[in-house]
């Protein structure tokens, strides 16, 4: 019975080849745009999301707001009010997890025949942790380093690249402003950030070095910012009042509209980004599907089409005994046929499509299983209720009536 | 009633709704039709033989009166068990032949056992078997466009008996046919009569069509004017019409 219900619609949906293909041809461009979009929108938001977890997680960053000198308040990091005496008191927090100041400078270096110019980064060992930022190969500062300022380095990839080429950084001596630095570590490649910064192109040294012996600095033993890594998500709102209140306290401060520090949570900042992109593709979804319900009305009107045409053939089948839910499901089994088959056709394009604009185009494109089988779903879902009226309609005509039509 | 009847009707009538107001097609029509006669009904257009042909086989149904159909009062059936009936008591032919085009003849004849729910194999075992019956066995696999108006005739026989049905209801089956293969058609039923005791009801206009039947119904003007044996309602037709 099934196998002639598919035969009866296999030969209904041939009787008309034309027809049929440009029926089909409405899923097949909605379910290719809503499976094309989809893949790209969870492409953008994939690169999106690995560009926040390249930036670490649970991440504060503290910068040196403004100071108040006789009720005229300046701008935000006009005055360096932040220590290294901060940043270690920050660490003694319970809801803080790691804590790394920086003291960011740049400057020229040299290695052999090559020069290079880039940021340079005073920092602790911790600013690996709080950055997530594991070492390509090498070592990281020790305790001696920061308490001495030596003269060591560790070099992002870029740095390498340009200054050392083929050759092993580590154990290498490179210039920076003309001091010998030892190069302890080469960093893992992290590629590039929200913001489109190469963040490969950086060196690190010990917080103390940069501070004495690289940039020098009107107010001593100040830092730019301290990067602050929570314990957990759920301890950000915790850990930012634990360090509101202690930096006010460090620095005598009474009313928290006069702080001069700001926190940020780049957390947020980046969760943000990321909804936007949710939204983003959700909406991109949401417009494709309006053409899937284009192609789902058109199949009705082709059904509804049909069903007048073959009128006489529903007769027949009636007077031979066809009762109204044979009729019923030979027109319904034909749309949802027409309509899984366009899906089927459409779900190759939309993967093809994505295969491409990631080949050409370059763009970030996730196909996988969820849309194609939410493309199928609908796909049964809107053969079935577009179908359903005309096949309704062809099932309650009056067996006489049917036969009699001319 | 007797236990042979295969139709009973009493006081069938049938009004329809036209722009012009209602017109009584049927007025009261009485009858019964036992197992294995052959009947023919007759008379002018308009004299509601067509209408009648499509309340027997259960297509129409009637304004009034009742009608009983293998023990089955119709009126109280709904449209499953209606289909039901038309599948396994009735086999159709119709003056149009009515197959479907784009099904071989093979397919044309199996389709009643299809909404049997019988397996593939063993409808097309069984409407090739009626094919080879009806002297089609080498068509099989045509289609009807590509025979002759006789032979779709033979196929829709065909197509009737698949059921095994206890009663044939013919509308005008030789009406698009010429005289020999009208004939053909009209012998074909009556070794199904004889041979097969099928009860036969065949609608004509044609007087040695309806000579073929052993009773004849002459309807005039939605009344019964004569019922009773062919040979004499059919002799004294023509002399009241010479």
């Amino acid at each position: 019975m099934i196998w002639a219900m598919f035969a009866e619609a296999w030969h209904a949906m041939g009787a008309n080849r034309l027809r049929t293909f440009l029926t089909m041809l409405g899923m097949v461009i909605g379910v290719g745009a809503v499976i094309l979009m989809l893949s790209i929108g969870q492409g953008t938001q994939q690169r999106i999301q690995d560009s926040i977890n390249s930036m670490g997680a649970n991440l504060f960053i503290i910068l040196s707001g403004s100071n108040v000198a006789g009720g005229v308040r300046g701008g935000s990091g006009n005055v360096p009010t932040l220590t290294l005496q901060d940043a270690q008191a920050l660490a003694e927090l319970p809801a803080i997890a790691a804590v790394a100041p920086v003291s960011p400078g740049q400057a020229q270096m040299v290695y052999g025949p090559n020069n290079w110019n880039t940021t340079v980064m005073g920092t602790t060992a911790d600013f690996l942790k709080v950055r997530d930022w594991p070492l390509k190969e090498g070592d990281t500062f020790s305790e001696l380093d920061l308490r001495s300022a030596t003269r060591v380095a560790i070099i992002g990839k870029t740095v390498a690249e340009n200054l050392f080429g083929d050759e092993n950084p580590v154990g290498k001596t490179m210039r920076i402003r003309n001091s010998p630095f030892l190069v302890i570590g080469v960093l893992a490649s992290k590629g590039q950030s929200l913001d489109g910064r190469d963040q490969d192109d950086t060196v690190l040294v010990p917080v103390t070095t940069a501070q004495r012996k690289l940039f020098g600095t009107r107010f001593a033993g100040t830092v730019r910012y301290i990067m602050v890594e929570a314990k957990s998500a759920e301890l950000m709102a915790r850990a930012e009042n634990q360090m509101n209140d202690l930096l006010r306290q460090r620095h005598r401060i009474n009313r928290p509209e006069d702080d001069d520090f700001t926190v940020r949570n780049l957390t947020a900042l980046a969760d943000t980004a990321a909804d936007t992109a949710r939204t983003m593709s959700l909406m991109l979804g949401a417009i494709a599907s309006v053409s899937l319900v284009v192609g789902g009305i058109g199949i009705m009107n082709i059904m509804l089409v049909s069903v007048t045409e073959r009128t006489r053939e529903i007769g027949i089948r009636m007077a031979i005994g066809a009762r109204r839910r044979d009729v019923l499901g030979q027109f319904l089994l034909e749309a949802v046929l027409i309509s899984l088959i366009g899906c089927l056709i459409g779900v190759l394009f939309g993967v093809g499509g994505g295969l491409l604009a990631s080949h050409l185009a370059g763009l970030s494109v996730i196909i996988s299983a969820g849309p194609i089988i939410l493309a199928f779903a609908v796909a049964a879902a809107i053969g079935i209720f577009f179908g359903f009226y005309p096949a309704r309609m062809a099932a309650n005509l009056k067996p006489i009536e049917a036969l009699r039509y001319q | 009633m007797s236990a042979t009847d295969v139709i009973r009707i009493t006081h069938l009538g049938k009004d329809y709704d036209t722009d012009a107001g209602p017109v009584t097609v049927l007025r009261g029509i009485s009858f019964s039709i036992h197992e294995g006669e052959f009947v023919a009904i007759m008379g002018p257009s308009g004299s509601g033989k067509s209408t009648l042909m499509n309340i027997l086989g259960c297509l129409d149904t009637p304004t009034s009166g009742e009608y009983v159909l293998n023990g089955h009062s119709v009126s109280e059936l709904d449209h499953d068990q209606l289909a039901n009936l038309r599948n396994r008591v009735i086999g159709f032919v119709f003056q149009g032949f009515n197959l479907l085009q784009r099904a071989t003849l093979t397919e044309n004849v199996a389709l009643p056992l299809v909404y049997r729910g019988v397996a593939r194999h063993e409808r097309n075992a069984k409407a090739e078997s009626l094919l080879g019956k009806v002297g089609l066995a080498s068509h099989v696999r045509s289609y009807p466009n590509k025979i002759s108006g006789g032979q779709q005739q033979r196929v829709a026989i065909a197509r009737s008996l698949v059921g095994d049905p206890r009663l044939i209801l013919a509308d005008e089956p030789t009406g698009n046919l010429d005289t020999h293969t009208s004939q053909e058609i009209m012998d074909f039923f009556t070794r199904l009569n004889r041979e097969d005791g099928i009860t036969v009801v065949v609608v004509t206009h044609e007087h040695d069509i309806a000579a073929y039947a052993q009773r004849l119904i002459r309807l005039v003007d939605g009344k019964i004017a004569y019922d009773g044996p062919a040979a004499a309602g059919l002799h004294e037709h023509a002399e009241v019409s010479s």
